[in-house]
C-alpha cells in the first residue's frame, strides 16, 4: 500500500519535472509549445551518450542534460520561436508539432530507433526496506531532486526580481517594455530554463520511462494533462496535479489492472469539469 | 561550344546504353521488401533488411538464371501505408514477391493484395499465429508466438516451478503468448496465480511489478515487444523481485540480442525460449554472424535479422525449384515442404499451413567473454505452430 503510494509520488514528481517547463512557456509566455518533449528527449540522449560512450558519472550527466537542453532551447527561441509569439495558437501548434517530427527523425537517424538504456551507479539501484515499506533508491532520489526543484522554482517566480519581471512581461508586454524591462531577453532566458528543466526530466526519466526517438510524442499527452489539470498560472497547481495523476495512475494500475490505463483520463475529465481553469486558477480568467 | 558538344555526345552514349541494357541483361525478379524503417519499430526494419542483404551478399544476386533485385520500402509501422506500398510495388514496380512485414497488423493489411494479385508474400518478422490463415499466398520465416511460448511452459513445469504470474502486452501477440503458455503449463500441473496484461504504450511498470511481487509466485512469465522488454528487465531487478525468489522466464523478445548487451547485470540468469540466438553454435550461424557484422559493425544480428535472412533463403530455394517461375501458384507450390539449414538450425515449411517448422531453444542469459549472450541449454525439436495444429 505505502509502496504503491511511494511509487506514485515518484512517478508524479517525474511528470512534474518533465511538464513544468511547459507550464512556464504555456502559462507564462502564452506559447503552445508541443515540442516540449523534444527538449526532454535531448536531455535524455545527452545522458545516454555521456554515460555509455564516454563513461561519465550519472551525477555529472544531470546538470549537463540541463545545460545542453537549455542551450538548444535558447538557440531555437532566438532563431525560430520568437517570431511566433504574436502568431495565432494554431500556427504555434503546427510549428511546434513540426519540430517534434523533425526531432524524431533526426534522433532516429543519428542514434537509431532502439530503446536506449543507462546503467545507474550502484548506490542508486535496488531498493531498501524502511519500516517494512519497500522503497526504490532511484525513486527516492527522483523525489528529492524534484521536490527541491519545485520549491526553488516557486521561490524564483514569486520572490526574485527576475520572477517579477517575467510576470510583468507576461501580463502586459508593452508596459513592461516601457518600464525598461528587456522583454525578449526575459522570454529567451525563461524559455531556455523551461527547456533545461525538460532536459533534466528526460535525463532522470530515461531509467523509469525509457527513451527512444518517439519519446516526445509518447509523453506529449501526459505533459498536456498535467498542465491542463494543474492550470498554467502557478507552479503549485501543476505540481499537485502531477502528484495526483502519478498516484492515481500507479494505484489504478495496481488495484484494477483491467481498467488501470483509463483512470488517469477519467480523472482528467472530472477535474476539467469541476475546475475548468485548473486546480488553482486565479479566478475568472 | 566544345563543352556543349561533349555533353551531347555523352548524353547520346548514355541514352544508347540505357536502350541497350534491358536487352543485354538477364531477366530480373523484383522483390518488394516492406518494413518499418522509421518510427517506433525501426529497429525491426533495420534488422530484417540487414539480414536479407547479408543473405544476398553471401549467396550472390542470381538464382535459376534470374537476377534478384531488392526494393526496400518504408511503411513506418502503419498498416494503411503497408497496403498502399504493397499495391504500388505490385502494380507500378512489377514486384513478383513481397516480403518483410514487421508487425501483425501490417502483414494482415497485405493479405488481400497477396490473394488478389496472386503474389507470394513472405512474412519475415510478425508473429501472431493467424497471419498465414489470411491468404494462401502467405508464408512465414520468423516464428509464431504460440510456437515459442508453449515450450517455455513445458520447461517451467518440468523445473519445479509451481505458481506463475503471467505478464504480457495487451495486444495480439501478447494474448497468443499468454494463452499458450498458460495452456501448456496448466496441462503439466502448474498453477497460474494471476494474469496481468499491460497496455502496449506503458511508460512505467511499477504498479504491475508490485502486483506480481505481492502475488508471491515462483516465477513470472513475460512477453513484451523488445524495446519495452529491456525497460521491464531493469525495473524487475530494481524492485528486488529476483531477491524475493521470483524467477523471470520469458519469450526471447524480452532478451532481444540487439539490445541485450546494454541491459547489463539485471538480465543475467533470465530464462527465455526462442528460435534464434546470436550465440547459437553452428558453422552456418558463425558464417552468418561474421558476414552480418562485416556489413553492420555496430549491430548484433537478432531473431528478426535471421527471419529476413531465411526469407531470402526461402525465395531463392523456391525459385530454384520452379526453375525461375515466379507466378504465384507455382511459387507457393514450391514453397510447401521446403527445408534447409538456417543459421538457427534446421527449418522447413509446413506444407499444410505454409508456416515455419523449427527448433525452439531454451536459453539462459550469461556473461560470455564480457558480452551478455543468450546461451542455449535445451532444444525442443521441429515444433509446428500449435494453434494451427490444434485447429485441425
Amino acid at each position: 500500500m505505502l509502496t504503491i503510494l511511494f511509487d506514485g509520488i515518484a512517478y508524479g514528481m517525474l511528470l512534474f519535472i518533465l511538464a513544468c517547463g511547459l507550464t512556464v512557456t504555456l502559462g507564462l509566455m502564452n506559447f503552445i509549445n508541443l515540442a516540449h518533449g523534444a527538449f526532454a528527449m535531448a536531455g535524455g540522449y545527452v545522458t545516454v551518450v555521456m554515460m555509455n560512450r564516454y563513461g561519465i558519472s550519472f551525477y555529472w550527466c544531470l546538470p549537463a542534460a540541463f545545460l545542453v537542453s537549455a542551450l538548444i532551447g535558447l538557440l531555437l527561441e532566438r532563431t525560430l520561436y520568437q517570431w511566433l509569439y504574436q502568431a495565432s495558437h494554431l500556427d504555434q501548434v503546427l510549428f511546434s508539432i513540426g519540430i517534434v517530427f523533425m526531432a524524431i527523425a533526426a534522433t532516429d537517424y543519428f542514434m537509431g530507433g532502439q530503446q536506449q538504456l543507462i546503467n545507474l551507479p550502484p548506490e542508486l539501484s535496488g531498493r531498501m526496506d524502511v519500516f517494512g515499506v519497500g522503497i526504490g533508491r532511484y525513486r527516492l532520489f527522483t523525489i528529492i531532486i524534484c521536490a527541491v526543484l519545485a520549491v526553488a522554482l516557486q521561490l524564483i517566480l514569486s520572490k526574485t526580481r527576475f520572477g517579477s519581471r517575467l510576470r510583468a512581461a507576461v501580463d502586459d508586454r508593452r508596459v513592461a517594455m516601457g518600464l525598461g524591462i528587456n522583454v525578449p531577453l526575459v522570454f529567451a532566458l525563461t524559455f531556455a530554463f523551461g527547456s533545461g528543466l525538460a532536459g533534466l526530466g528526460g535525463a532522470m526519466g530515461a531509467e523509469i520511462l525509457g527513451l527512444d526517438p518517439n519519446f516526445p510524442l509518447k509523453f506529449m499527452i501526459y505533459f498536456l494533462i498535467v498542465v491542463s489539470v494543474g492550470g498554467t498560472s502557478t507552479v503549485s497547481g501543476p505540481f499537485l496535479a502531477a502528484l495526483l495523476l502519478g498516484i492515481a495512475d500507479v494505484a489504478g494500475k495496481y488495484y484494477v489492472p483491467a481498467i488501470g490505463p483509463f483512470v488517469i483520463y477519467a480523472l482528467m475529465i472530472v477535474m476539467l469539469i469541476v475546475r475548468p481553469n485548473g486546480l488553482f486558477s486565479r479566478g475568472g480568467r | 561550344m566544345l563543352n556543349r558538344r561533349t555533353l551531347m555526345v555523352a548524353a547520346g552514349v548514355a541514352l544508347g546504353c540505357l536502350a541497350a541494357m534491358p536487352a543485354a541483361a538477364q531477366e530480373t525478379v523484383k522483390i518488394g521488401l516492406i518494413l518499418p524503417m522509421t518510427g517506433p519499430f525501426a529497429s525491426t526494419g533495420r534488422q530484417v533488411s540487414a539480414g536479407a542483404k547479408t543473405f544476398m551478399a553471401m549467396k550472390g544476386d542470381t538464382v535459376a538464371g534470374k537476377k534478384i533485385e531488392l526494393i526496400i520500402r518504408d511503411d513506418a509501422g502503419t498498416a494503411d501505408q503497408t497496403r498502399r506500398i504493397a499495391q504500388e510495388l505490385v502494380v507500378n514496380d512489377g514486384a513478383k514477391v513481397l516480403a518483410g512485414f514487421g508487425l501483425t497488423p501490417l502483414a494482415m493489411a497485405v493479405a488481400p493484395v497477396a490473394t488478389q494479385a496472386k503474389i507470394p508474400s513472405v512474412v519475415m518478422a510478425a508473429g501472431t499465429a493467424s497471419i498465414t490463415k489470411a491468404s494462401e499466398f502467405i508464408t512465414r520465416t520468423s516464428g509464431t508466438l504460440p510456437q515459442y511460448s508453449l515450450p517455455v511452459g513445458t520447461w517451467a513445469a518440468e523445473n519445479k516451478i509451481k505458481k506463475v504470474v503471467t505478464l504480457v502486452s495487451d495486444y495480439g501477440p501478447g494474448i497468443d503468448a499468454e494463452k499458450w503458455f498458460t495452456k501448456e503449463f496448466k496441462a503439466k500441473g502448474g498453477e497460474i496465480v494471476e494474469a496481468v496484461r499491460v497496455p502496449l504504450a506503458n511508460p512505467d511498470f511499477a504498479p504491475f511489478l508490485q502486483r506480481v511481487r505481492d502475488a508471491k509466485p515462483d516465477a513470472v512469465f513475460v512477453f513484451l515487444p523488445s524495446g519495452a522488454g529491456s525497460l521491464f528487465m531493469k525495473q524487475f531487478a530494481d524492485r528486488g523481485l529476483a531477491d524475493a525468489g521470483i524467477k523471470l522466464i520469458a519469450t526471447g523478445d524480452v532478451t532481444d540480442d540487439d539490445i541485450l548487451n546494454s541491459m547489463g547485470k539485471p538480465a543475467i540468469g533470465t530464462i527465455t525460449g526462442h528460435f534464434y540466438a546470436t550465440a547459437h553454435d553452428s558453422p552456418e550461424n558463425k558464417a552468418y554472424v561474421a558476414a552480418f557484422k562485416k556489413a553492420n559493425a555496430d549491430m548484433r544480428p537478432n531473431f528478426m535479422s535471421v527471419g529476413g535472412y531465411d526469407g531470402m533463403a526461402l525465395i531463392y530455394a523456391a525459385l530454384e525449384k520452379t526453375k525461375g517461375d515466379v507466378t504465384g501458384p507455382a511459387f507457393m507450390a514450391a514453397v510447401k515442404g521446403l527445408s534447409w539449414t538456417s543459421p538457427r538450425g534446421p527449418v522447413s515449411i509446413d506444407p499444410d499451413t505454409r508456416d515455419i517448422i523449427q527448433n525452439i531453444y531454451m536459453r539462459e542469459v550469461k556473461d560470455v567473454n564480457g558480452e551478455l549472450q543468450n546461451v542455449e541449454f535445451q532444444t525442443f525439436k521441429a515444433l509446428k505452430d500449435p494453434e494451427k495444429a490444434e485447429a485441425k
